[in-house]
């Protein structure tokens, strides 16, 4: 029993925050949101090179064939600076659901090595493609049947920088086992978990730092009961958030990944509500970058199935429903 | 990163489980606070220490097993599984005990542990003052220096246990010209001395769970002084960090609670879906907390400390018992006021936001030690 990163998972995680944390991520989402996304693709492409979009990719096809351990260490990452693009559709989903199928090996290999990103739309839970425009489409029929797709029209996201698109189905690739496309799925909401995490941790610290220095009654916000114990409570909700997704990554299974997706949701978005609330009317301005996480906080709260259906999930697992 | 046992692990709790199932009583001893009941748990305590099984984690010759950190969270978690009796023992083995072996000399850890091992001798933790609650510093009972010990003086009170148990712990303020943390010794007694007075408060249950204790120049030798005089808040503050942190709480209390939550939601018929999502919610969040104490035993396992984590852990904790009770008497309906296992646990649940340190004082410790927010001016 070792509940904590190998000493190469935490290299792995201090590598990805190294090179985000140097990668202007924010100038790149903003560009993404008004439709330029060249500065996003660079840094898929140097999230690439650090075998990312390898991870769940098999050996056969030029992956590394990793554990979502490393899954969930990249989608923190993801989340915490906010980087755009279709991460969960393409490492969490797709690249699973398409090494079932046997015959698309040629396209994970474009995946693994960073040449080509992948967007689905799975419904019920998933009714649109994220950044259709800029990834090749598949299109998911009645759970099972897996289609390429062509791109439809776009909506507006909550999140500017999740760009929506409906899809429509072309060619059939093929029948995949219910199963696979199961598992799939599970493995898409431990990321979205991870990416909602990540997000609520950045949320807090940003809150953190703002509260000390803004000053109000001739002392920091941040010294009085009323801010503290808020915050106090998010870094509890966050703490207690990670170790179910911890947990799930290391079986991911049905109930372990809804339990964790639940409480990353829940915490992530008290950190939002929080984080709001403390920056008072400067964070409710657009300019302001804490917008973004806001933002992109509620649209993950909604994507690959909503908190009620997580929950009916745990329910119904425990023999309860 | 894995949450694998080993086969001596798995032995451990197979060992545990049978031997709890083939001795847990089968129906619920009466309340430990009362005489009846206080006998009863002792009795129980007595059992457990007779098969090694009261405090496993201790040295053998001191009736333990040298059990892991690991192996204690699963004995806990076999423990709460097998619908154990409380620990009427818990302030000694939980709070005490770790403060002895840390700080005790060798004739007291001999004088004292065995017998808090085996129940014979219950302790009751006496921290609290009237005047001297969240800010426990300003606690003003006094202790004089005398031939040989010293004398104490003064009023505790919300003493845990205080009514029944044969001896107390707390802190006495050894030099008056000290102001708050300075100046202060941890002193052992036994409640039967000259001078104590013992005054049962009966809590929202009805049971006299504390005490007020009052101290009229009552002797106590040296020899019954913990640590060093003028210490004591040192010594003390390691007993605050097992209260609040791994040792009172353990995981499995939790998990079987949220287990039982479970069956009762599935034998209630036409449950609301409010009732549905907080049944969930509790049983996600015990689920939490126990793999978040799996991740603090590999911590402390590595040498780590448990920190400040001790007041992240309280303020959940605390708060999950009383949603899960609530839950649990939502889903009862009118049957809820009767009384009940669910009603003894939620009169208990809502003394956990506020013992062990309110959890005010766990959120400022969370944000001014861990998120490092400045401190509130105080006078």
């Amino acid at each position: 029993m070792r509940f904590t990163h190998t000493a190469e998972q935490a290299d792995f995680a201090r590598t990805l925050e190294s090179l985000l944390s140097g990668a202007d991520t924010v100038t790149a989402a903003r560009a993404w949101a008004a439709g330029d996304h060249a500065p996003g693709l660079a840094l898929w492409s140097k999230l690439a090179d650090t075998g990312v979009t390898a991870l769940l990719v098999p050996e056969r096809a030029d992956g590394l064939a990793a554990s979502p351990v490393e899954l969930v260490i990249a989608m923190e990452a993801i989340g915490r600076h906010c980087v755009p693009g279709p991460w969960v559709e393409t490492l969490a989903f797709l690249t699973p659901l398409l090494s079932s199928v046997g015959s698309a090996d040629d396209t994970l290999a474009e995946v693994a090595a960073g040449e080509v990103l992948l967007t689905v739309a799975a419904g019920p839970h998933v009714p649109h493609a994220l950044d259709a425009d800029v990834a090749s489409a598949f299109r998911l029929l009645d759970s099972r049947t897996l289609h390429t797709a062509r791109v439809g029209a776009a909506l507006s996201s909550i999140d500017t920088t999740r760009r929506l698109f409906t899809v429509v189905p072309d060619r059939e690739i093929a029948e995949v086992p219910t199963d696979a496309v199961l598992a799939a799925f599970d493995l898409a909401v431990l990321a979205n978990a991870a990416q909602l995490l990540g997000a609520g941790e950045r949320v807090l610290a940003d809150s953190v730092a703002y509260v000390k220095q803004r000053k109000q009654f001739g002392r920091e916000i941040g010294s009085y009961q009323a801010i503290k114990h808020q915050l106090a409570d998010v870094r509890i909700a966050l703490d207690f958030a990670r170790p179910l997704i911890d947990g799930a990554a290391l079986t991911p299974g049905t109930i372990d990944v809804s339990a964790a997706r639940i409480a990353a949701a829940d915490a992530a978005h008290l950190a939002a509500r929080v984080g709001l609330q403390v920056h008072g009317a400067i964070g409710y301005t657009a300019e302001f970058d804490l917008s973004l996480w806001i933002l992109k906080i509620r649209a993950l709260v909604a994507a690959w199935g909503t908190q009620s259906f997580h929950r009916a999930r745990v329910l119904q697992a425990l023999g309860a429903a | 990163m894995d949450l694998d046992l080993t086969d001596s692990e798995l032995a451990f709790r197979a060992e545990a489980r049978e031997w709890l199932s083939a001795h847990v009583p089968r129906t619920p001893l009466p309340s430990m606070d009362t005489a009846e009941g206080f006998v009863a748990h002792q009795a129980w305590e007595k059992q457990l220490c007779d098969a090694r099984w009261s405090v496993v984690s201790w040295p053998r010759e001191l009736g333990g097993r040298e059990a892991s950190l690991v192996e204690w969270v699963i004995f806990e978690e076999e423990y709460y599984r097998a619908g154990a009796p409380g620990r009427v023992s818990q302030n000694g083995i939980f709070l005490l005990a770790p403060i002895i072996f840390d700080h005790g000399t060798p004739e007291q850890q001999q004088r004292f542990l065995p017998t808090m091992a085996s129940g014979e001798k219950v302790w009751a933790q006496a921290w609290s003052e009237p005047e001297a609650g969240s800010d426990l510093a300003s606690l003003r009972s006094s202790a004089t220096r005398v031939d040989g010990g010293w004398r104490l003086s003064g009023q505790k009170t919300w003493s845990s246990r205080a009514a029944l148990a044969h001896w107390g712990f707390g802190l006495f303020r050894s030099d008056p010209s000290a102001e708050r943390h300075a100046g202060l010794t941890y002193f052992l007694f036994p409640l039967d001395a000259d001078g104590i007075t013992v005054r049962p408060i009966a809590q929202l249950d009805g049971e006299a769970g504390f005490a007020e204790v009052f101290f009229d120049d009552v002797f106590v030798p040296d020899s019954d002084v913990l640590g060093a005089p003028g210490d004591g808040w040192r010594v003390a503050m390691s007993t605050a960090g097992n209260e609040r942190g791994l040792s009172l709480r353990s995981p499995g209390r939790f998990c079987a609670a949220a287990d039982r939550l479970v069956s009762l939601y599935a034998a209630t018929p036409a449950p609301s879906g409010a009732a549905a999502d907080a049944v969930v919610d509790a049983w996600v969040k015990a689920r939490a907390y126990r793999l978040y104490t799996w991740g603090t035993v590999t911590r402390l396992a590595a040498g780590g400390d448990m920190g400040t984590a001790g007041s992240v852990n309280k303020v959940f904790w605390s708060e999950l018992d009383v949603a899960l009770h609530e839950t649990a008497l939502d889903l009862l309906g009118p049957e809820a006021e009767v009384e009940s296992a669910w009603t003894d646990g939620y009169l208990f649940s809502l003394s956990g936001p506020i013992y062990a340190g309110t959890n005010e004082i766990q959120r400022n410790i969370v944000a001014e030690r861990i998120l490092g927010l400045p401190k509130e001016p105080r006078r």
